[in-house]
C-alpha cells in the first residue's frame, strides 16, 4: 500500500485508505474538490496532500542526465569528486600514510581509545590543521568543536596553534622563494578565532545541537570539520531504557552522516572504551555497543603497544587495516621519535 | 537547556498546543523521540514535525563561542587564567599554573601515601588572600572517611606561611572559610551536592574537595536493577558545577589490587595477549585505581601517587596539558614537598601504574610529623 509510505499524518492516511485510495496512481487523476468531498476535509488540506503525493512520485520518474534515480550519483562522478577532495592532515606523517593522506571529508570517522591516549589531543590538532590555507596544502576551513566532557583546554589549543604557525613559517622559508617567504601570515590567535566551541551538558543538548548543525553550517559555509569529544559521555549514564538509547544514537548517527555528505565536512567522533566479553574472555572495545559500531564509516583505535602509542584502522571501506605509531608532544600530534631513525620499507 | 519548556519557545500556536496536549512539555521530552515517533504521536505530517523539531533544537542547543574569545575571557576574569597554584614548583609548571578551574582533578594512590595531606594543603591555599597566591575564597571539603584534621591544617599553615598565621585572628579566619561536610552514605552525598549547588553561587566558594569518591561507592549495597554506573549522575553534576562556576574540583580515589583477568587488550591484539598473562609475578605489587574505566575517562587530570623502593612519587598520569612527568616528594610538617622540581619523564603506559613497594618502610621510619 503505497499510501502508507507517504509522510502524512495517521488520520489523513486512514481517511485515504477508507475512501479506497491505496496507491499513488489512483490519486493522480482526481480533482481536488472531488477528493475533498469524498474525504470530508477542506480543499486546502487536500491540496497539501496532493502536493506531498506528487513530490513522492516525482522521485520515481526517470530524471534527466545519467541518473536513473533522482538525487543519486554514478560511481565515476563520485571518483572524480573524491580525487579533488583535500584531506585533513594529522601532522603525523605515518598516521597520514595509513589514512591515505589524512582524515577525509564527506565521511564520519570514529576514533576511540583508553583515557590518556591522546584522543582530545588529536581532536584539537585536527581543529587547528583544518585551517591550514590551501597554498600550504590544507583546506583553509573552520572547525566546530563540540565538547561533552569538558576536556578541552584552551591553553593547549593555543600551544598547538602556535606550533602550527611556527611550522608554516618554517615551511614557507624553506620552500617558497620571493617576497612572501618567511612572512608570518597566520597568528595563533587567528587559528583560535576560527574554532567554534560548543559545550554540551546533557544528551538532549547533544541531540538538539546535531539537529541545529545543519542550519549553523549553512550560515557558516567555511566549516570543514565537526569534532565531537566525546560522543559517548552523556549516553553512558542515566539511561534506563537501552532501546531508547539505541534509537537516539542511530538517529544521531544518520544525521551526522547526512551532514558529512551534504556539506562535504569531515565528522570526527571521539569515543571511549569499555570492556566486552566474547570468545570466552574479556577485552577492550569501543563504547556504546554493537549497534553504534555501524554508525561510522571509518574507525580508528588508539592503543598502547609497549611504550608507544599506536593508531590502528579497525574498520574502513577503502583503507587497508594497518597500524602506525604516533606521539603526543608539546607541539601536538607528531611522528613517533623512534621512527625517525628507521629505514622505510615499502 | 534540556528542560526548556516548549510552550515558551515561540512555536506556531497550533503545533504548540498539540505538543502540550500529548504531554510533551520540555525539550528533553520532544528530542527523546525520533521524528517518526513524533509524527505518529502528534498526528501531523512529517514536514511540520521536522520544522518544529528544528526550531526546538535551535533553541535548546547550547550557545557557541570562538576559542579566542574563551581565552580572552579567561585572561581577563580569572586568576592566572584559571589555575590554582599548589606551591609545588615542578607540578605547577607541568600543569601550566596549577590545578585548573572548571575541571576535575583526581588524586589516586594507596592508603597513607599523602592524598589527604595534599587536599588539606590545597584547601588552605584556596583560602589565602591573593597576595600570597591564594584564591581568597571559601572551600567546601566533603570528608567521607573522616580524614580531615583541623589541627593538622593549622600546623601546615603555621609551617608554610608563618608570616600570615602568626597574625592575630588570621588562623581563625582562614580555617573559618573551610566548610566540612561528612555524608555517611551515597544518598546523603547526593543531598549535600544539591545543597552545594546553591551555596556555590552565593557564598564565594572557590574550591571543592571530595575525599574520597571511592569510599562512597564501596559502602553501598546495590539494590534493584544494576545501574550503568553508580556514580554516573554525580560525576556529571560535579563536572557541570565545576564548569559553570569555574572552580577547581579535587577528588581522591582509592586503589584496588589488580586481578589476573585484568583486561588491557583489544581483540585485534590477540597475538600479544599470551605474553601479558604470563606476567603474573608483577601483579601483586601492581594496583589499579578504583572506580573503573568510566571514571578514568571522566576526570580531566589524574595525579597518581605511589611509592617505589621507599621513595614516594607524584605522577601526572593524565593531563591534556603536560607530558607524563613523575616528581619525587615527601610529606613534611608543612604539607607536601617536592624533592626535585624537574621531574622524570616516563614513557608508555607506566605512568598509569601504581606501585606500593617499600611503602611500609616509609610509614614506620619516617615520622617527621
Amino acid at each position: 500500500m503505497e499510501v502508507l509510505r507517504l509522510p502524512l499524518s495517521a488520520s489523513q492516511k486512514g481517511r485515504l485508505i477508507s475512501a479506497g485510495y491505496t496507491s499513488i496512481a489512483s490519486l493522480s487523476s482526481i480533482s481536488p474538490s472531488q477528493l475533498a468531498l469524498e474525504l470530508k476535509i477542506s480543499e486546502t488540506e487536500v491540496l497539501e496532500i496532493l502536493k506531498i503525493v506528487s513530490d513522492g512520485s516525482r522521485l520515481e520518474s526517470p530524471g534527466s542526465s545519467c541518473t536513473i534515480v533522482h538525487g543519486s550519483q554514478n560511481a565515476w562522478d563520485m571518483l572524480q569528486e573524491e580525487k579533488t577532495l583535500v584531506r585533513i592532515t594529522t601532522s603525523c606523517a605515518d598516521l597520514d600514510d595509513i589514512l591515505g593522506g589524512g582524515i577525509s571529508c564527506k565521511e564520519v570517522t570514529e576514533i576511540g581509545g583508553v583515557p590518556g591516549i591522546g584522543k582530545t589531543q588529536l581532536g584539537i590538532q585536527l581543529a587547528v590543521n583544518v585551517q591550514i590555507p590551501s597554498d600550504y596544502g590544507g583546506l583553509g576551513g573552520k572547525a566546530i568543536y563540540i565538547d561533552t566532557e569538558g576536556s578541552f583546554m584552551v591553553e593547549r589549543a593555543l600551544q598547538i596553534a602556535e606550533a602550527c604557525s611556527a611550522d608554516m613559517v618554517e615551511y614557507s622559508c624553506l620552500y617558497r622563494k620571493g617576497s612572501q617567504a618567511c612572512e608570518v601570515k597566520r597568528q595563533p590567535k587567528d587559528f583560535l578565532e576560527n574554532i567554534f566551541y560548543f559545550r554540551v551538558c546533557s544528551y538532549t543538548e547533544q541531540i538538539a545541537l546535531v539537529n541545529y548543525l545543519e542550519k549553523f553550517i549553512t550560515e557558516h559555509k567555511d566549516v570543514k570539520v565537526v569534532i565531537v569529544d566525546s560522543v559517548t559521555f552523556h549516553f553512558r549514564q542515566d539511561f534506563d531504557d537501552m532501546a531508547l538509547r539505541t534509537r537516539l544514537l542511530s538517529g544521531m548517527a544518520l544525521k551526522l552522516m547526512k551532514l558529512a555528505r551534504k556539506f562535504s565536512v569531515a565528522v570526527v567522533l571521539l569515543n571511549q572504551v569499555t570492556t566486552k566479553y566474547s570468545d570466552g574472555s574479556f577485552h577492550l572495545a569501543l563504547a556504546l555497543g554493537d549497534s553504534w559500531s555501524h554508525a561510522s564509516t571509518n574507525r580508528i583505535i588508539l592503543h598502547w603497544n609497549g611504550n608507544e602509542r599506536y593508531a590502528y584502522i579497525d574498520k574502513s571501506p577503502s583503507l587497508k587495516s594497518a597500524s602506525a605509531p604516533y606521539s603526543v608532544t608539546a607541539k601536538g600530534i607528531r611522528n613517533s621519535a623512534s621512527n625517525n631513525k628507521r629505514i622505510k620499507h615499502t | 537547556m534540556a528542560n526548556k519548556v516548549i510552550g515558551e519557545m515561540g512555536l506556531p500556536k497550533s503545533i504548540g498546543n498539540i505538543f502540550a496536549a500529548r504531554n510533551i512539555i520540555t525539550a528533553k521530552d520532544a528530542l527523546s523521540l525520533t521524528e517518526f515517533e513524533l509524527m505518529e504521536l502528534l498526528d501531523v505530517d512529517l514536514a511540520e514535525v521536522m520544522c518544529a523539531v528544528a526550531l526546538i533544537s535551535e533553541i535548546a542547543s547550547p550557545p557557541y563561542q570562538t576559542v579566542q574569545s574563551l581565552l580572552e575571557q579567561r585572561m581577563q576574569n580569572e586568576y592566572l587564567t584559571g589555575h590554582l597554584p599548589t606551591h609545588l614548583k615542578g607540578l605547577d609548571a607541568a600543569l601550566s599554573g596549577g590545578i585548573p578551574f572548571g575541571a576535575l582533578t583526581e588524586l589516586v594512590g594507596p592508603a597513607g601515601i599523602g592524598k589527604s595531606q595534599f587536599c588539606l594543603k590545597i584547601s588552605l591555599l584556596a583560602t589565602l588572600p591573593s597576595c600570597y597566591g591564594g584564591l581568597d575564597g571559601h572551600v567546601i571539603y566533603i570528608d567521607v572517611e573522616s580524614k580531615f584534621s583541623s589541627r593538622r591544617l593549622i600546623e601546615i599553615g603555621l609551617n608554610s606561611f608563618p608570616e600570615i598565621f602568626c597574625l592575630e585572628g588570621m588562623a581563625k579566619e582562614m580555617a573559618g572559610r573551610i566548610t566540612v561536610l561528612r555524608p555517611g552514605s551515597l544518598t546523603e552525598f547526593t543531598e549535600s551536592l544539591q545543597k552545594i549547588k546553591f551555596s556555590i553561587l552565593q557564598q564565594q566558594v572557590k574550591l571543592l574537595v571530595i575525599d574520597s569518591m571511592a569510599a562512597l561507592v564501596s559502602g553501598e549495597y546495590e539494590q534493584g536493577p544494576p545501574r550503568q554506573h553508580p556514580l554516573g549522575w554525580h560525576i556529571s553534576l560535579v563536572k557541570s558545577l565545576a564548569e559553570f562556576s569555574r572552580i577547581p574540583v579535587v577528588m581522591t580515589n582509592q586503589v584496588r589490587s589488580r586481578s589476573t583477568s585484568e583486561i588491557s587488550q583489544y581483540s585485534f591484539q590477540a597475538e600479544s595477549r599470551v605474553g601479558v598473562i604470563e606476567d603474573t609475578a608483577n601483579f601483586d605489587s601492581h594496583l589499579v585505581a578504583a572506580l573503573g574505566i568510566h571514571w578514568a575517562h571522566a576526570v580531566t587530570i589524574r595525579l597518581v601517587l605511589e611509592s617505589r623502593s621507599g621513595q614516594r612519587f607524584i605522577k601526572v598520569a593524565k593531563s591534556p596539558m603536560s607530558p607524563p612527568l613523575a616528581f619525587p616528594f615527601e610529606v613534611t610538617s608543612s604539607g607536601i614537598l617536592l624533592l626535585n622540581d624537574d621531574g622524570v619523564e616516563m614513557t608508555g603506559p607506566q605512568i598509569n601504574a601504581i606501585d606500593h613497594q617499600g611503602h611500609s618502610d616509609i610509614i614506620c621510619h619516617r615520622d617527621e610529623r
